[in-house]
Parts: structure tokens; C-alpha cells; sequence
């Protein structure tokens, strides 16, 4: 009586083949990745150093260091962090907590997934035109980061206000049903609890904005410069456009070069990716519910 | 016999001809009684009689609910809750416990002296007075005494009940209201609240909110039924429990007899 009978042995093979089909699709996933960073590690490990970190490229860029384009991309993605965070979380709190839901905040909503969807050389273009031409700001590390920004905004309106949504609507009534305003309720209970998912998209808008080439190279990122920005209205190198040019643009430049560039700027994802990630798993250590 | 003589004490809420809407659909309407000081007013009914959403109603969460509106007139110490300038300060004397204990993601400590900071109060002394006393009122304070660090929303179910209480009291509230407390608790944790409520009595009004009739008959001194979104009956409970009722729905209801 107890004995499987042929349709629980079959639902059970069904059930095995579709948790490998899951686990292979999840496996291919990773693959990519680890293909990547297997190559660069392989091709373009034997190429970094610390003479390659910090000097400046020689010889028609075929041969010396990153160093100018290294500080570059720290310049442009800290600027553009600096101009982005705080708008987006500013505009996903207005979205999240007090904004009514009527034809305003739904135009806004279909012009924030309007914006993310918008190709980044398109977004370049109008760097160019608005930051570069309009405001005068020149080709600078302004007009190329507040270009970088507009760009990642809709990424960190919408990772913020997800997060902001995922904190409890009874957390919010216990506060408001203590007589705390909108703002008092925001600031005690919603940030703190959301401040990991906040994290999460601030973390997917740096790996994102230090990768980007078109929208630097019209708006503020130079070809070759060897000497260091000394404000956000100066030029400067990026990584991603160096490894553009010299992977394209430049004739003689040695096999491994370009790996060890590309090398580079995704270790320098990467770690800042783990600090927040680690920054994340901190706060969530002291949070539960 | 505890407590016929509500009428010898001062009117806390008035409640006349009180209707919500939610986006034009009328969850309640007719609503007319008053709550005394120092009664304790049961309000029973099934699922989806606007019991929730009266109460949301007297804390004024229309404001921060753009789709939920209410006519009629409710005072609150003889003024008009509409014309109460500062609503945050309707909202701090009128406690609020929810049916599932919300336990915030703070300490026990930062838990229950969350309103008093809001109020604005900073000094350590007086934040640890107020924490002890209110933890102490709600029966919670022996058992959390010595983890009042650890997160509040750790405790178990009954205990997060009795925090939520204790939070409630931290704004020393003129009149608590419970949405279906026990819902989430253990019948021996019932029966603690039950008796701090009977002590809180003496002191607030309290509007109780249950989906337990034999809750209503021992502690409410009144009782109102709420039924499809209006109020069939309101009566002293030894009344509604003793037979004499002016509607049969009432009478169906307090026997079990409704579907």
C-alpha cells in the first residue's frame, strides 16, 4: 500500500531532471565569469606590478604604467557618485514614502525606466551637448561624471525605492501610530533598515560607471594625458577608454597589455564590489526581523 | 461587578455618525457611541466589519492614506479630531497594538524609548525611568530586565505583544487601543495582558478590539457589534451577555450562530 506507485516514481524522476536542468543553467551562468577572469588573470597578471599601477604610460602608450587613467576612473566614478547618490536616494524616498499614486508619479516611474533604457551613447550625446556645450562645463571630469550620473540614475532611483518597499508597511504604522512624522519615521526606521539594499544598488552603479566608455570619451575622458587631473574641470584618462584605444587605436602595443589594463579595472570593480558587500553583511549582521 | 457607573465618568471619545470610504466604497457607516474615561469599550464583530478601519479612523491615518476618507465627527476631549491642529499630538494620546505584534528592528530598550525620543526626550535617566515603568506595566519587564540590548523582534510571540503594549504606554497615552491582541498569543500570555488591561483601565480609556466574544464579556464594559460595516448594537455587556439585546443578529452572533 505504502509502495510508490509508477506515477510517484515518475513525478520523481520529473522532479530530479528539472533540478539539474536548474542547476546547469545556474552553473552556465557563472561560467562567463569565471572564463573572464580566468583569461585575464592568465594573459594579463604577468603584465601588473606596482611599476604598472603607478607610472605613466611611455612610448606611444605601447609600453609603461596606468597610473593617470587609474585616477581618472577613481575621479570620474567618485564624482558621479557624489552627484547620483544623493539624488536617487532623495527621488526613491519622495517615490517610496510620500509620493500619491496618481498621473504625476506614474509619468515619473515610466521616465525613470525611460532613462535606463536609454543607450549609453546616446546618454554621451547629451553629456555633450547639455554639460559639455550648454553649461560650458568644457570636456572635464564634471560634464564626463554628471554624464556617468544621469546615466546610473534610474539604477540607484530604483534599487533604492525596491529596498525602501521591502521594509515592512507595519514598521511604518507602529511609527506613525506613535505620533512620529513621515520624515522621523523615514529616518529611525526605513533607512536603517534598508540602508543594505540602498548599498546594493550604489555597488551595481559603480561597477557600471567605472566600465563605461562612451559616455566619457566626447564628455571629459582624454586619449593620452600624461599628467594627473588637478580639478573636476580638467580632462583626464579613464581606464575603460585606455583599454579601448589601446586595444584598438594604437599600433604596436604588446599581446598582453590590453589584458593587463582590462585586469585591472575589474580587480578594481571587484574590491570595491566586496567592500560594500562586506560593508552589507555587516549592517545586516546587526539588523533581523 | 466591576464597572456599571461609565456614565458617572467624563466622556473621552464621541463618536457621531461616523462613515469610511476606501477610494469611494464605504467600509463603515453609522457609526455612534461614546467611549468613557476609565471603560473599557469592547467592539466585536466577524472579519471585514470596519472594525480595523474605525480605529484607523480616531488616529486620523486618512492623512497618510490618501485613499481612505471619513465623514461624520469624532472628539477627542471635546474637540473635533478634523480641527486638531497637530495631528501627531492626536496620535501621542492615543495608544495603538496591532494584531500581530510589530516588534520594531531596535533593541527592547530603543523599542519602547522610541516615542519619547521622537518627543524628544534625550536625557539617559529619564529614558531608563520611562523604559522600566512601561515594560513594567505591560508584564514584561522581569522577563526582559536583563536583555534589554537584544532585539526586540527576537522575543517570542507573547512577549513582542506585551512590548508593543509597553510601547504604546511610552507615550503616555489617554486612551489605548487594541486591534485583536491575541490573535499571535499564547492563552496564558491573554490572560497577563487581560490583567494589565484591567489595571490600565484606571487610568486610560480602552478601546478593545476583538475577535474573541468571551474576551468582550470579561472585560469590556460595553460592547458594540459591527457587522457588514455597520454598528447593529451597542450595549453594557452584562446585558448583550445576559439576554437582553434589541437585535437578533446580536443575539445570533454572541451564540455562534453566524456563518
Amino acid at each position: 500500500m505504502f509502495d510508490a506507485s509508477a506515477l510517484n516514481i515518475r513525478n520523481r524522476k520529473v522532479e530530479g531532471l528539472f533540478r539539474i536542468l536548474f542547476m546547469l543553467m545556474t552553473g552556465l551562468l557563472i561560467l562567463p565569469v569565471a572564463i573572464i577572469l580566468a583569461v585575464l588573470a592568465w594573459k594579463g597578471g604577468s603584465v601588473v606590478n606596482m611599476t604598472f599601477l603607478f607610472t605613466n604610460p611611455t612610448e606611444g602608450m605601447t609600453s609603461g604604467g596606468i597610473f593617470p587613467a587609474l585616477i581618472g576612473t577613481v575621479w570620474l566614478v567618485s564624482v558621479a557618485l557624489l552627484f547620483s547618490v544623493p539624488l536617487g536616494v532623495a527621488a526613491a524616498i519622495y517615490l517610496s514614502e510620500y509620493a500619491r499614486d496618481n498621473w504625476f508619479t506614474r509619468i515619473i516611474n515610466l521616465a525613470i525606466i525611460n532613462l535606463a533604457g536609454v543607450p549609453s551613447i546616446v546618454h554621451a550625446l547629451f553629456g555633450v551637448g547639455a554639460f559639455v556645450l550648454f553649461f560650458r562645463f568644457g570636456t572635464s571630469i564634471l560634464a564626463a561624471s554628471l554624464t556617468l550620473g544621469i546615466m546610473t540614475l534610474p539604477v540607484v532611483i530604483v534599487s533604492t525605492r525596491e529596498s525602501l518597499q521591502a521594509v515592512p508597511m507595519a514598521f511604518r504604522e507602529a511609527c506613525w501610530n506613535m505620533g512620529a512624522t513621515k520624515w522621523q519615521t523615514i529616518w529611525k526606521i526605513v533607512l536603517p533598515n534598508s540602508i543594505s539594499g540602498i548599498l546594493t544598488g550604489i555597488i551595481l552603479e559603480v561597477s557600471r560607471t567605472a566600465g563605461e566608455t562612451a559616455p566619457v570619451m566626447f564628455t571629459g575622458a582624454a586619449f593620452f594625458l600624461p599628467q594627473l587631473p588637478q580639478s573636476i574641470f580638467d580632462q583626464t584618462m579613464a581606464m575603460s577608454l585606455h583599454l579601448f584605444v589601446i586595444a584598438t587605436q594604437v599600433p604596436g602595443v604588446p599581446e598582453n597589455l590590453p589584458y593587463g589594463v582590462a585586469f585591472v579595472l575589474i580587480a578594481m570593480v571587484l574590491t570595491m564590489n566586496s567592500l560594500s558587500i562586506a560593508f552589507r553583511v555587516y549592517l545586516r549582521g546587526r539588523k533581523k526581523w | 461587578m466591576d464597572s456599571l457607573p461609565h456614565k458617572n465618568n467624563p466622556v473621552k471619545l464621541e463618536v457621531s455618525d461616523v462613515a469610511v470610504r476606501y477610494d469611494g466604497r464605504t467600509v463603515l457607516s453609522g457609526v455612534t457611541f461614546d467611549v468613557h474615561e476609565h471603560e473599557i469599550f469592547g467592539i466585536i464583530g466577524p472579519a471585514n466589519s470596519g472594525k480595523t478601519s474605525f480605529l484607523k479612523t480616531v488616529n486620523r491615518m486618512d492623512i497618510f492614506n490618501p485613499a481612505m476618507s471619513f465623514t461624520g465627527r469624532i472628539r477627542f476631549n471635546g474637540k473635533d479630531i478634523r480641527k486638531w491642529r497637530n495631528v501627531y499630538s492626536l496620535r501621542k494620546r492615543i495608544g495603538v497594538v496591532f494584531p500581530l505584534p510589530v516588534g520594531l528592528p531596535l533593541t527592547v530598550y530603543e523599542n519602547v524609548a522610541l516615542a519619547p525620543r521622537l518627543a524628544g526626550v534625550t536625557r539617559r535617566v529619564e529614558l531608563d525611568i520611562i523604559v522600566e515603568r512601561c515594560l513594567a506595566r505591560a508584564a514584561l519587564w522581569d522577563e526582559v530586565k536583563d536583555r534589554l540590548d537584544s532585539l526586540g523582534s527576537l522575543l517570542s510571540g507573547g512577549q513582542q505583544q506585551r512590548l508593543t503594549i509597553a510601547r504604546a504606554l511610552s507615550q503616555d497615552p489617554e486612551m489605548l487601543m487594541l486591534d485583536e491582541f491575541s490573535i499571535a498569543v499564547d492563552p496564558v500570555t491573554t490572560m497577563r495582558i487581560e490583567d494589565v488591561l484591567k489595571e490600565l483601565k484606571k487610568e486610560m480609556s480602552i478601546i478593545l478590539v476583538t475577535n474573541l466574544v468571551q474576551q468582550a464579556r470579561r472585560l469590556a464594559d460595553r460592547t458594540a457589534l459591527f457587522l457588514n460595516g455597520e454598528v447593529v448594537e451597542v450595549g453594557l455587556t452584562d446585558d448583550l451577555f445576559s439576554g437582553l439585546v434589541q437585535d437578533q443578529r446580536t443575539q445570533d452572533y454572541l451564540d455562534g450562530r453566524f456563518g
